[in-house]
C-alpha cells in the first residue's frame, strides 16, 4: 500500500468534514501560537527582572569583611591546644576595609582566561546635607568606562554624560530619588558630610536609576579619586574589585580559588542573589503548564473529530475492510488525518506565534523604573517553537492513535449486516 | 487435491449465543470448481449471509475448515486474510456500498491500490476497461453518490473484478434493482464466467434469477438441503 494512496485516502475523508477538520486544527494554531507568545513573553520579562539585578552585579566580588578574626590568641596556645574554649562578644578590630595589593590583584586578574573584565569600586557612608536635614547616602567610586563596559552603568544613568565623572572634579551622578528628595537640579551644587565629618561640595552632573526605589534613594556614583577624597584616603584605595566572569555557572568555584589565592573575600553572584532564580523558575513553570495545558486541549479537539469522523464513515472503514485493506492500512488512513491536521495547525501556530510575539514586541511599555526598556520584553529563542512543534505532533499523535486503533478494530461484518 | 478447485467449505458449523445459542449454520460442506456460477437460495434466516461472511473470510467466528485456493485460512492472521479477499475474492453487496467521497473510477481503482502490483496508471486503465464492459464509461468521473442504484451496483461489480480475483461473491445483488436493471446484473456475471472464467457465488431469494444459473444450492436452516 503506497503512502500516496493512504494520503489521497485520508484526504477524501477529512474534505468530507472539512469545516471539523478545520476547526480541530484551528484549536492546534491557536494552542501553539500562544504557547510560543506566552513563553516568550515570561521569558522576556524574566531576562529583564533578572538583568535588573544580574547585570549590574559582579560575578565575583573581592573585598574584605569586617569580622573577628578567626583566630583568637587562646587558639595560638600551646599550653590549651587540646581544650575547648568559649570566648562571647569577640570584636573585630583593626579591620581594613582597603584591599591590600588591589592594583596586582586587578593585573593579574586582567591575564585571567575565564575573566571578561575586571572594575575596581569604593564605596563611601555619606550624609547629603539638606538644609538642616542630614539624609543617608552612599557614594559608590566608580572606574566610569568599565563600569560601563561591564555593569551597564550607562543604561542606569537617565540624565546628563556618565563620561563627564571622570573629566569633572568633585562631580556626582545621584541617584533619582535622592535628587527627587533634595530637589536637585543638574549643575547644582550639593554638600555632603562623610563619616569623618569633613564636608564636601560635588557638583551634579546626572541622575542614576536602577529601578530599584530603595536603593535610588541612597546611592549615587563619583570617581574613585572624588571618592578617595571624601575617604581622606590615597589613590591606591580599593574596598572592592568587581570581577565579570565569561561562565557566570563557574562563579561559585572561581570566588573561591579566588578568596583562597589572593586571602580575600569573595562572594559569587549565585550566592548574592539566589531569591533571583527561584522567581524565574517558578514563572517558567507556570508558563509551561499553562502552555501545555493548551497543547493538550487542542489534542481533545482532534481527539473529537476523528471520532466523529469514525462513527460517520463505519461504512467507508466496513467496504476498505471488505476490499482487502487491513486494520493496519485503516490505522495509518486515521493517524496520516489527525496528523494532517498537527502538522497543518502546528505550521500555522510556529507562524502565528512568531507574528504574535511581533505584535507584544511592539506594544510600548515604559515604566520608570527601567529606563531601557520601551516595549514589552520577548524572547524568541528557537526552543520555545521546538518544544511547541514537538509537543503538538505528540499529542496530535495520541490523539489520533485511540480513534484510530478504534476504526482498524472495526468488524465490517456488523456494519454490512446492520444495513 | 484437484487443482480447480477454487473453494472448499468442510463441515462449517456457527452459532450466535444472543441471548440464547442458536445454530444459524450446521454442518455445511461443498466445493465450487473454476468457471462454476452457483447460486445459494434459501428463505430469510436460513443464513445464507452468514455463510458468505465466512466464505469471504470476514467473519473468522466459526468451526470446521474452509479452503481458499486450495490452501486452508484456519490460523491466518488479520492482514493475511485482508490479503486474501483484497487478491482472490471480489464481493458484491445487496447495498451497492460504494464510497461516496470518490468518483466512480477512483471506487473501482481501490483495491488495486492496495495490492500494489500494478502501475497507477494501468490500474486507470483497466478500472476504465471495465467500466466501459459494463457499458457505465461515462460515469467513471461522478461521485458515487451522484449514480443510480443500477449504476452503483455496476460500479461494484468492476471493483470486484479489479485485482481479477479467483471467485466473485454476492449478496443477493439484486435485491434492491428493479427487473430490468436485475438482468443486466445476470447478464453481466453470465458473460463473467463465460469469457472471463470467474468463479460466481451469488446468494439470492430471487429463484428466478437462481434457476438460470448453472448451480443451486439450497439453504434451509442452517443445512444444505439442495444442490
Ligand atoms: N449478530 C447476530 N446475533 C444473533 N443472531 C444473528 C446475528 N446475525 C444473524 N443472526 C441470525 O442468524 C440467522 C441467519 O441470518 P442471515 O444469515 O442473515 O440469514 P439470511 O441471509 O439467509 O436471510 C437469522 O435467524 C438471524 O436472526
Ligand atoms: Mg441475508
Amino acid at each position: 500500500m503506497k503512502v500516496k494512496h493512504i494520503t489521497e485516502i485520508a484526504i477524501a475523508l477529512m474534505l468530507a468534514r472539512w469545516k471539523q477538520t478545520l476547526v480541530a486544527a484551528i484549536g492546534v494554531t491557536f494552542s501553539i501560537a500562544f504557547f510560543i507568545s506566552l513563553l516568550g513573553f515570561m521569558e522576556g520579562l524574566n531576562e529583564l527582572l533578572d538583568g535588573m539585578v544580574l547585570n549590574r552585579t559582579p560575578h565575583v566580588r573581592l573585598y574584605n569583611d569586617i569580622l573577628p578574626s578567626k583566630l583568637q590568641p587562646i587558639d595560638l596556645s600551646k599550653e590549651y591546644k587540646n581544650h575547648h574554649n568559649f570566648i562571647s562578644s569577640v570584636k573585630p578590630t583593626n579591620t581594613r576595609k582597603e584591599i591590600y595589593n588591589a592594583q596586582q590583584i586587578i593585573n593579574q586578574l586582567n591575564k585571567d582566561e575565564r575573566v571578561i573584565g575586571v572594575a575596581p569600586k569604593i564605596t563611601a557612608q555619606v550624609f547629603y546635607n539638606l538644609g538642616n536635614i542630614d539624609l543617608n547616602g552612599i557614594i559608590n567610586g566608580v572606574d566610569t568606562e568599565k563600569e560601563a563596559k561591564l555593569f551597564s552603568f550607562s543604561d542606569y544613568v537617565i540624565d546628563g554624560d556618565y563620561k563627564e565623572l571622570k573629566i569633572i572634579p568633585n562631580s556626582i551622578i545621584l541617584g533619582k530619588g535622592a535628587a527627587d528628595i533634595m530637589m536637585a537640579k543638574i549643575g547644582d551644587i550639593i554638600t555632603v558630610t562623610s563619616t569623618e565629618g569633613e564636608q564636601f561640595s560635588l557638583k551634579v552632573i546626572g541622575f542614576f536609576q536602577s529601578g530599584i526605589a530603595d536603593i535610588d534613594k541612597v546611592q549615587s556614583y563619583a570617581s574613585l579619586s572624588t571618592t578617595q577624597k571624601i575617604l581622606g584616603e590615597n589613590s591606591n584605595y580599593i574596598s572592592d574589585i568587581q570581577i565579570k566572569l565569561k561562565d557566570i555557572d563557574q562563579a561559585p568555584a572561581l570566588a573561591r580559588e579566588y578568596g583562597n589565592f589572593f586571602k580575600i573575600d569573595a562572594e559569587d553572584i549565585q550566592t548574592a542573589n539566589a531569591q533571583f532564580e527561584t522567581g524565574s523558575s517558578v514563572r517558567s513553570i507556570i508558563s509551561y503548564a499553562v502552555g501545555i495545558t493548551l497543547l493538550i486541549v487542542s489534542g481533545f479537539g482532534i481527539y473529537n473529530i476523528l471520532n466523529m469522523l469514525i462513527y460517520e464513515k463505519m461504512d467507508t472503514i466496513a467496504i476498505l475492510k471488505a476490499t482487502g485493506f487491513a486494520g493496519a492500512d485503516v490505522k495509518k488512513i486515521f493517524i496520516t488525518i489527525s496528523m494532517s491536521i498537527g502538522i497543518a495547525g502546528a505550521l500555522a501556530g510556529l507562524l502565528f506565534g512568531f507574528l504574535l510575539s511581533l505584535i507584544i514586541d511592539a506594544i510600548p511599555f515604559h515604566t520608570s523604573s527601567l529606563p531601557t526598556v520601551t516595549t514589552y520584553p520577548i524572547n524568541y529563542g528557537i526552543q520555545y517553537y521546538s518544544i511547541a512543534a514537538i509537543f503538538a505532533l505528540a499529542t496530535t499523535y495520541l490523539a489520533g492513535w485511540l480513534p484510530a486503533r478504534k476504526a482498524s478494530k472495526v468488524d465490517p461484518v456488523l456494519i454490512i449486516r446492520g444495513k | 487435491m484437484e487443482n480447480n478447485i477454487v473453494l472448499e467449505a468442510r463441515s462449517i458449523c456457527k452459532s450466535f449465543h444472543d441471548p440464547v445459542k442458536i445454530d444459524v449454520l450446521k454442518d455445511v460442506s461443498f466445493k465450487l470448481s473454476r468457471g462454476e456460477y452457483a447460486s445459494i437460495i434459501g428463505r430469510s434466516g436460513s443464513g445464507k449471509s452468514t455463510l458468505l461472511y465466512i466464505l469471504s473470510t470476514m467473519d473468522t467466528d466459526y468451526t470446521g475448515e474452509l479452503f481458499i485456493d486450495n490452501v486452508s485460512i484456519r490460523n491466518k492472521s488479520e492482514k493475511e486474510l485482508a490479503a486474501i479477499r483484497n487478491e482472490k475474492i471480489g464481493f458484491v453487496f445487496q447495498f451497492h456500498y460504494l464510497l461516496n467521497e470518490f468518483t466512480a473510477l477512483k471506487n473501482v481503482m481501490l483495491p488495486g491500490f492496495k495490492l500494489n502490483k500494478l502501475s497507477e496508471a494501468e490500474l486507470e486503465h483497466n478500472a476504465y476497461e471495465f467500466l466501459k464492459d459494463l457499458g457505465i464509461e461515462k460515469l467513471a468521473h461522478k461521485m458515487a453518490y451522484q449514480l443510480s442504484g443500477g449504476e452503483k451496483q455496476r460500479v461494484a461489480i468492476a471493483r470486484a473484478m479489479i485485482n481479477d480475483p479467483l471467485i466473485i461473491m454476492c449478496d443477493e445483488p439484486t435485491g434492491n434493482l428493479d427487473s430490468k436493471n436485475a438482468d443486466i446484473v445476470f447478464n453481466i456475471f453470465k458473460e463473467l464466467t463465460e469469457t472471463f472464467n470467474k468463479t460466481l457465488l451469488v446468494v439470492t431469494h430471487d429463484l428466478d434469477f437462481a434457476h438460470k444459473t448453472e448451480r443451486i444450492i439450497e439453504l434451509d436452516d442452517g443445512r444444505i438441503v439442495g444442490d
